[in-house]
């Protein structure tokens, strides 16, 4: 197992980067559009986060990655302040979108969560129309209706590419699409909001190379627009889509930390870390 | 794989203790179909013993007219019908208002203590004898009131119903995956509105069909009613003073001395079973387009 996925990283991984370097000339060092400081989290008495500090750059793409249970999600949640659902978790430091604290005394998580969009592992259209499923977001936030609705709804569904493939069938139940479909439908449900910051966890995990494919070169295509995080514990694929990567790992107390994060050349090549080097070339994880 | 290669020396796949084991199999069935037969003969008796003695009693006037005194002749049960109509909708109005309320909160908010004396009640308030709640009601309402009341009937009802629509309605929107309620909540859209717009919708055909059951089970409550509605030999209009209802009707005129009586209670029964049996059929109806619809 381990020697096997060593070998396509080494083979897959090399041309990819000097494409990926290129990228990352081009875009230049970009201003922080979201940051962490200082950021610990708790479940209860059990710490899952240990002080990260991370700038997440706008209108790139950051790739999360890292072993299992190592925080990687965890982090994602605390972006977009997912984790009030869950009683008993604690947050410590400080989340800046734009400079500002999304855990301020005085700011409404549901209007942190209205910037800063999320998708989800698996894909979880709700079970209503393909249309109301776009739709659903601004209809409850009143931003639009009738035609500028309409409209909105395919503005977004042509962003996440899926416009040509259900134009005809707008009114047909969501649960219809394929898997990928379905997927992207998802994230057309998020650019509906029109998001500062687009979260997306583990977005192609369930889906067939195919899929996966389409949902990869969707990000890059997004990352023009929005600044993106991705979780994946696919490499490769975080070789192939982020402008910068950041490595997790978890420490024998099963809390996770942030080991680097650089430009995802730099990371995929001459890792600062020998423990990125480690995980990277297959040798735990 | 072929059977030319087979391995020859393997025992023979009879076994010798199969007779004994299929006879053993079919005592089994056979005293399992028996046992189905068994609780079946109540049901299917009820019913034919009901057809048979309240079919001959069944005529239009038993819809049409008024109860009258024995000696005038064939009297009816309209206001009993009515009334009856008037109480169980209220009661399932109220009822089904207050349950989901109650099955969202113990869905989506209840974790703490309050929760569990919630659900505790909930399940303590479905084992209190339905006379007890007439009881608890006529206190309530009827004294402070100065009056036996549709209103009061209807509230014992909703408070009988209440348990079965709060349980039902919880463990239908427990039903639905939580990646909804996040992809809801991802959005930016406050929690209740999430659980409006979109947890109660994909949960609405269990708890629609809980609440029909619910109300075809209050329909034909007697007791609750005896202090609250109390009964009535005319039409009423209003909802606070004393009105009658079918199995009141049925109720007096089952204890009553004359046989014409007994005749219009027994086809009172049967209009009573067949009106509860057409809301239970419904909602099986209900529940299994629905079901069928989703795959």
């Amino acid at each position: 197992m381990m020697e096997s996925q060593l070998l396509p990283v080494r083979a897959g991984i090399v041309p990819r980067v000097a494409a990926t370097a290129a990228a990352a000339i081009r875009d230049a060092p970009r201003a922080a559009k979201m940051r962490s400081e200082h950021l610990n989290v708790y479940y209860g008495g059990f710490r899952a986060l240990i002080d990260i500090s991370l700038d997440i750059p706008e209108r790139q793409i950051l790739a999360i990655i890292g072993p299992s249970g190592c925080g990687k999600s965890t982090f994602l949640r605390t972006l977009n302040r997912m984790h009030d659902l869950a009683p008993g978790t604690r947050i410590e430091g400080t989340i800046l979108l734009n400079g500002e604290d999304i855990y301020g005394a005085s700011v409404d998580p549901a209007q942190v969560r209205a910037r800063v969009g999320m998708v989800f592992q698996r894909p979880n259209p709700f079970p209503k129309s393909i249309f109301d499923n776009v739709a659903f977001g601004p209809r409850m936030h009143r931003r639009a209706k009738g035609g500028a609705l309409a409209d909105l709804v395919e503005h977004s569904l042509r962003s996440a590419a899926l416009w040509e493939e259900v134009k005809h069938k707008l009114h047909q139940w969501a649960y219809a699409l394929s898997g990928g479909q379905q997927q992207r439908l998802c994230i057309a449900r998020a650019l509906a909001m029109e998001p500062d910051v687009l979260l997306m966890d583990e977005p192609a995990s369930a889906l067939d190379p195919i899929a996966t494919l389409k949902i990869e070169e969707l990000m890059q295509e997004l990352s023009r627009r929005y600044t993106i995080v991705i979780v994946t514990h696919n490499m490769q694929q975080a070789a192939r889509v982020a402008h910068r990567t950041a490595f997790f790992m978890a420490n024998e107390q099963r809390a996770g930390f942030l080991v680097e994060c650089s430009d995802t050349a730099t990371m995929f090549t001459t890792p600062a870390d020998k423990r990125t080097e480690d995980y990277i070339t297959g040798r735990f994880g | 794989m072929s059977s030319a290669s087979a391995p020859a020396a393997r025992p023979s796949l009879a076994l010798a203790s199969l007779q004994r084991r299929r006879l053993t199999n079919w005592l089994m069935l056979g005293l399992i179909v028996l046992a189905l037969a068994v609780s079946l003969v109540p049901l299917v008796a009820v019913l034919a013993y009901a057809i048979v003695n309240g079919l001959p009693g069944l005529s239009a006037t038993l819809f049409t007219r008024l109860p009258r005194p024995v000696d005038v002749g064939a009297g009816g049960m309209a206001n009993s019908m009515v009334g009856s109509l008037v109480i169980v909708a209220i009661a399932a109005l109220l009822g089904t208002a207050l349950g989901i309320a109650g099955g969202i909160y113990l869905a989506e908010y209840g974790h703490g203590k309050l929760a569990f004396l919630v659900r505790f009640f909930a399940d303590v308030l479905s084992g209190v004898p339905s006379i007890a709640i007439g009881l608890f009601v006529y206190v309530l309402l009827v004294v402070p009131m100065h009056s036996f009341s549709a209103l009061a009937g209807a509230v014992a009802l909703a408070i009988l119903m209440l348990p079965l629509v709060v349980r039902t309605s919880e463990e239908m929107l427990k039903l639905v995956p939580g990646s909804l309620r996040e992809a809801g909540v991802a959005l930016g859209v406050p929690r209740w509105r999430v659980v409006l717009s979109v947890l109660l919708p994909a949960a609405a055909s269990g708890i629609i069909t809980g609440t029909l059951l619910a109300v075809a089970r209050i329909a034909g409550e007697t007791a609750p009613l005896l202090f609250t509605a109390f009964g009535n030999e005319f039409w009423q209009r209003s909802l606070v003073k004393p009105i009658d209802a079918v199995p009141l009707r049925l109720f007096k005129y089952a204890i009553g001395p004359y046989d014409a009586w007994h005749t219009l209670a027994q086809s009172a029964a049967l209009v009573l079973i067949l009106f509860v049996l057409l809301l239970s059929i419904g909602a099986r109806y209900y529940a299994g387009r629905n079901r069928l619809q989703r795959q």
